[in-house]
């Protein structure tokens, strides 16, 4: 009796896309984190078991997966916050992404989607000029300011119903990055930027859902970075057409 | 499947239809309080090149901005692309444009 009230129910997502989920019963802890389960399972119950993980302080956007139908990054994720009350847990690879196995999605689709949505910078000078200054308090900067913690980590992509159903879509990340480099002031070439994040699968597809920003584990705002390039696009359409 | 020409034709339409929505919900309450009926209706309008302009635009705004949601709609929940999902915009948009000409010819025409 002891032992079943401390002890987690934990159902993990075993295999690829036509896997299933397999029961473990793993050590409840005081202070446990939905990584530290993940971890003990691996450890202590099944070594096959197939997940990523490398910083362990939220720093590297490598151990996102879902919780209870979540995404979280399951390393800031406490096991008391992912449950919500419930005493069961239920973690599978994150949504909107192939799998690799069990818990490990591939994340070549969403990275991609950074590279299609233009996030390389123009230089406006050489190395061989100084450094532009830009001071903290510009507008743009700090617009630019606002997303530059992202770290990868793809919640927000799994979170995004329109990624879901629409799959060009090029998803809150990728577009919240493009719409940094588009506060850049030091960037050379910022209708490069706003063309690439007008096409099929670009920022206006969004459907203002704000998943992404709801979901964010660092409380970035992908949805106003959105609206900002649907904003500046809609304005510039005039003006290239006059 | 929008990209930004689709989502500024959807826009502006709906920025058309603002106006003329209020003005056809005025128009109602006006006509159906006053106990118009509707053959006085028709003498009104009929010949009259202010509704036909009025509901002319209602009916060309609504056949862009319809024809683009359903395109959303479509592609997002059945996957549709390429060239069907193409006809079917330019399909709907057509099928939109013929019914709501037909009445607004129906009712204005003297």
């Amino acid at each position: 009796m002891e032992a079943a009230e401390n002890t987690l129910e934990v159902s993990v997502w075993r295999g690829g896309e036509d896997g299933e989920y397999q029961t473990f019963q793993v050590p409840a802890q005081e202070n446990q984190t939905i990584l530290d389960v993940v971890s003990w399972i691996q450890q202590y119950a099944d070594p096959t078991l197939t997940y990523r993980f490398a910083c362990r302080v939220g720093m590297c956007g490598s151990c996102a997966m879902m919780v209870n139908g979540k995404p979280r990054w399951t390393c800031r994720t406490h096991v008391k916050k992912a449950t919500e009350g419930a005493d069961k847990i239920e973690i599978a690879p994150l949504r909107n992404l192939p799998v690799i196995k069990d818990l490990a999605a591939d994340m070549d689709p969403f990275f991609d989607k950074w590279v299609k949505a233009g996030a390389v910078h123009h230089p406006t000078r050489t190395r061989d000029d100084a450094i532009e200054t830009i001071t903290p308090d510009e507008p743009g900067r700090v617009e630019a300011a606002k997303a530059i913690e992202c770290i990868n980590c793809s919640v927000c992509y799994a979170g995004c119903d329109t990624v879901a159903n629409n799959p060009d879509y090029l998803g809150p990340a990728a577009l919240q990055r493009a719409w940094t480099l588009y506060n850049d002031a030091k960037d050379a070439d910022r209708q490069a930027i706003l063309d690439n994040v007008s096409g099929v699968g670009g920022c206006h597809n969004c459907h203002t859902q704000g998943s992404c920003t709801m979901y964010c584990p660092n409380e970035l705002d992908p949805l106003s970075a959105i609206a900002g390039l649907k904003r500046v696009t809609a304005q510039n359409f005039f003006k290239r057409k006059g | 499947m929008l990209d930004l020409r689709l989502y500024m034709a959807q826009r502006l339409s709906a920025m058309v239809m603002i106006p003329l929505t209020l003005g056809h919900l005025a128009v109602m309450i006006y006509a159906m309080r006053g106990g118009l009926t509707g053959g006085e209706i028709l003498a009104r309008t009929q010949g009259s090149l202010f509704w036909f302009l009025f509901y002319g635009t209602f009916v060309a705004a609504v056949s862009v901005h319809g024809a683009i949601g359903l395109r959303v709609i479509v592609h997002e929940t059945f996957g549709t692309r390429g060239r069907a999902l193409m006809l079917l915009t330019w399909g709907s948009c057509l099928v939109l444009f013929l019914m709501g000409a037909r009445a607004v010819l129906a009712v204005t025409l003297a």
